[in-house]
C-alpha cells in the first residue's frame, strides 16, 4: 500500500500548494460546418459544438469529485474560424462568434478559444474579414477567445499582418474602453503557433488535429515553490534535480487525468501540456520561484538564466510522465496573472525589456501586460514584431498578449478579474517606430544552420 | 476499484468508529489501515474497495462528508490511482 508520507505529500500539494489540473480543454473541429449561408454556418457551428461539449462540464466535475484533485477550467477550442467560415458570404464574422460564445454558455465553459486566423505567409479572403471583425467579436462576446498567428520559423514574418493586428488591439481596447481594454485579455498574436494548445486565450483545434481531442494543462508553480525551499543554498544541478522530480509528479496527475477524461468524453487523447501557470493567489507564482531560485526581485540580473533553468527542468521532468506531450509546455509569465510579477512590475524592476529577454528562454511570451493607452498602434505592432523575431529565430512559440487601456499610463493598473489578476500599467519606449512598421512586406524565414 | 481515505482532525474517542460505521452502511470494504495521533492531531490513511458499495461513488463522497462534519474532522475519498500515478512508475 502507499505510505502516510506519499499520500499525504499529494493532498498538501492540493491543499496548501495549489496544485491543481489548469484546464481540459476540448478541441473540435468545424471544418465540416462551411455553408454559403452564414446563418446556417453558425448554427451549424453551434449545433456541432453542443454535441461534442454537451458532457465536458460534468464529466470534468465527475472526476474531480472521484480524484479529490481542483479542475479549474473546463474549455473548448475550435479550428480556426478563418478557415471553417471562409466560404460564407459574409464580411462581418462576429455572428460567428456569437455561436461560438452562445455554445460555450450552452456547455457550461469559461472560455471558449479558435476566433483566429493564421497568416503567417499571407492573407486569404477568410483571414482579413476575421481580422477585421475581431474588435466587434470581442467586446459583443463573453467568453470567445482570439487569436492570430503572424510569423514562423518556416515562413518569416508577415509584417502587413503585423501592422493590422498593432492596429486590431488598438481598436479592440477602444471598443471595450468601458472595461479598460478587457477585450485586449481575450487577443493573442503568435509567431510559431502551436495547434494542440489547451491554454486560453491562444487556444485553437489545428487543421492537422483529429475530429475531436482532449488535451490537458496541468500547473503547479506552488509545488516547485515549496519543494525547492527544501534546497536553500544547495548549487543548481540539485536545483534543477529537484524541478525535474517535482514537474515529473505533478505531469503524471495530468496524464492521468487526460487519459480518464478522453475515455469518458469518447474524445482522443491530445496532449498533456506541462506548464507552470500561474495565477493571481498568493503562493502560485513564477516570479516568486525564480526568487526562491536565488534573484532578490524577478526582472533583476539573473532572472533570465533562472528562468531559463526552470523551463528546461520542467520539460525534462514532465517529458517522461506523460506518453504525449504538447502545447506550450513550459513556464509562463503573464504578468497580471502572477502576484510576484505584479509586484516586481510595481516596484519598476520588472521591466518589458526585460520581459522580452526572458520569453526567449521561457515558454511563451509578453503576456497580460498593460501599457499607457496613448501607445500608438505602431508601437504595440513593433512590440509584436520584435516578440515574432524572437520566436521565428529560435524556433519557438512567442506571443504578445497586450492592452493599452484606454485613459490609464504608469502608475495606474487595470483589474481584469478572477483569473485574469491585475495589471500594473508598464512603460513603454515613447520613441516611435512608424517608419519601421509601415514598410509592410515580410521579413524573411531565417536560415538554420550557421547559428551564431 | 479502490480508493483512498484520509481522516484529519483533533483527536478524539470515536473517529475510527464513526468512519467504519460510516462505510460499514453503504457496503464499502475496508482494506487496510494506517492511523497515527500526532501533536494531539489524528491522521489516518484507510484503502478501501468500493466495488460492492450499494450506493454511487459521489454518494459515498457525501456520506463521508456527512460524517466528517458530524466528528468534527476532515473525512477525504480519492480513488487510488491519483497516488499511484503520482508515486508509483
Amino acid at each position: 500500500m502507499l505510505n502516510q508520507h506519499e499520500i499525504l505529500e499529494t493532498l498538501n500539494m492540493i491543499d496548501d500548494q495549489h496544485l491543481d489540473i489548469r484546464t481540459i480543454t476540448m478541441g473540435i473541429s468545424l471544418r465540416n460546418c462551411a455553408h454559403p449561408d452564414p446563418k446556417v454556418c453558425a448554427t451549424k457551428m453551434y449545433d456541432k459544438i453542443t454535441k461534442y461539449a454537451e458532457n465536458l462540464v460534468k464529466t470534468g466535475e465527475a472526476i474531480e469529485k472521484e480524484m479529490g484533485i481542483p479542475i479549474i477550467n473546463k474549455r473548448i477550442s475550435v479550428t480556426p474560424i478563418a478557415i471553417a467560415a471562409e466560404s460564407c458570404e459574409t464580411e462581418d464574422y462576429t455572428i460567428f462568434a456569437k455561436a461560438m460564445d452562445d455554445a460555450a454558455k450552452t456547455c457550461g465553459v469559461n472560455f471558449i478559444g479558435g476566433f483566429s486566423a493564421l497568416v503567417q505567409k499571407g492573407f486569404t479572403i477568410g483571414d482579413r474579414r476575421l481580422i477585421n471583425s475581431i474588435p466587434e467579436a470581442l467586446a459583443t462576446t463573453d467568453f470567445v477567445c482570439s487569436s492570430v498567428n503572424v510569423g514562423s520559423t518556416k515562413a518569416g514574418i508577415n509584417m502587413d499582418a503585423v501592422k493590422l493586428m498593432g492596429e486590431t488591439i488598438k481598436k479592440t481596447a477602444l471598443r471595450t474602453a468601458d472595461r479598460d481594454g478587457f477585450g485586449c485579455a481575450k487577443l493573442v498574436v503568435f509567431c510559431n503557433a502551436v495547434e494542440d494548445n489547451p491554454f486560453m486565450a491562444g487556444a485553437f483545434h489545428g487543421v492537422g488535429e483529429p475530429e475531436c481531442a482532449i488535451n490537458v494543462g496541468v500547473s503547479g508553480p506552488g509545488v516547485v515553490y515549496n519543494a525547492l525551499k527544501s534546497v536553500k543554498g544547495e548549487p543548481f544541478d540539485v536545483v534543477a534535480e529537484t524541478i525535474k522530480k517535482t514537474a515529473f509528479k505533478i505531469t503524471r496527475m495530468g496524464q492521468l487525468i487526460a487519459c480518464e477524461a478522453s475515455k469518458r468524453l469518447g474524445a482522443e487523447f491530445g496532449i498533456v501540456d506541462l506548464s507552470l501557470a500561474p495565477t493571481p493567489a498568493r503562493g502560485d507564482s513564477v516570479a516568486r520561484i525564480l526568487e526562491e531560485i536565488g534573484v532578490s526581485v524577478c526582472g533583476t540580473h539573473g532572472t533570465t538564466a533562472a528562468l531559463a533553468m526552470l523551463n528546461d527542468a520542467v520539460k525534462k521532468g514532465g517529458v517522461m510522465a506523460s506518453s504525449s506531450v504538447g502545447g506550450l509546455s513550459g513556464a509562463f509569465i503573464p504578468v497580471s496573472e502572477d502576484e510576484g510579477m505584479i509586484a516586481a512590475a510595481e516596484k519598476g524592476v520588472l521591466t518589458l525589456d526585460k520581459l522580452e529577454a526572458m520569453t526567449c528562454v521561457c515558454s511563451v511570451g509578453l503576456d497580460m501586460i498593460a501599457v499607457p493607452g496613448d501607445t500608438s498602434a505602431e508601437t504595440i505592432a513593433a512590440i509584436i514584431a520584435d516578440e515574432a523575431a524572437i520566436g521565428m529565430i529560435n524556433t519557438k512559440t512567442t506571443a504578445v498578449r497586450i492592452i493599452p487601456a484606454p485613459g490609464k499610463n504608469v502608475g495606474d493598473s487595470i483589474e481584469m478579474g478572477g483569473l485574469l489578476g491585475t495589471a500594473p500599467v508598464m512603460p513603454v519606449h515613447s520613441e516611435g517606430s512608424f517608419d519601421f512598421i509601415n514598410r509592410g512586406g515580410r521579413i524573411p524565414a531565417p536560415l538554420n544552420s550557421l547559428r551564431n | 476499484m479502490n480508493a483512498v481515505i484520509t481522516v484529519v482532525g483533533k483527536d478524539k474517542v470515536g473517529i475510527m468508529a464513526g468512519v467504519c460505521v460510516a462505510l460499514q452502511k453503504i457496503n464499502v470494504n475496508i482494506l487496510d489501515i494506517s492511523q497515527t495521533v500526532m501533536q494531539n492531531m489524528f491522521t489516518m490513511n484507510m484503502l478501501v474497495d468500493v466495488k460492492q458499495a450499494n450506493v454511487s461513488y459521489s454518494e459515498i463522497v457525501d456520506a463521508l462528508d456527512a460524517e466528517g462534519e458530524r466528528l468534527g474532522v476532515n473525512i477525504r475519498i480519492q480513488r487510488e490511482d491519483i497516488f499511484d500515478a503520482m508515486h508509483r512508475i
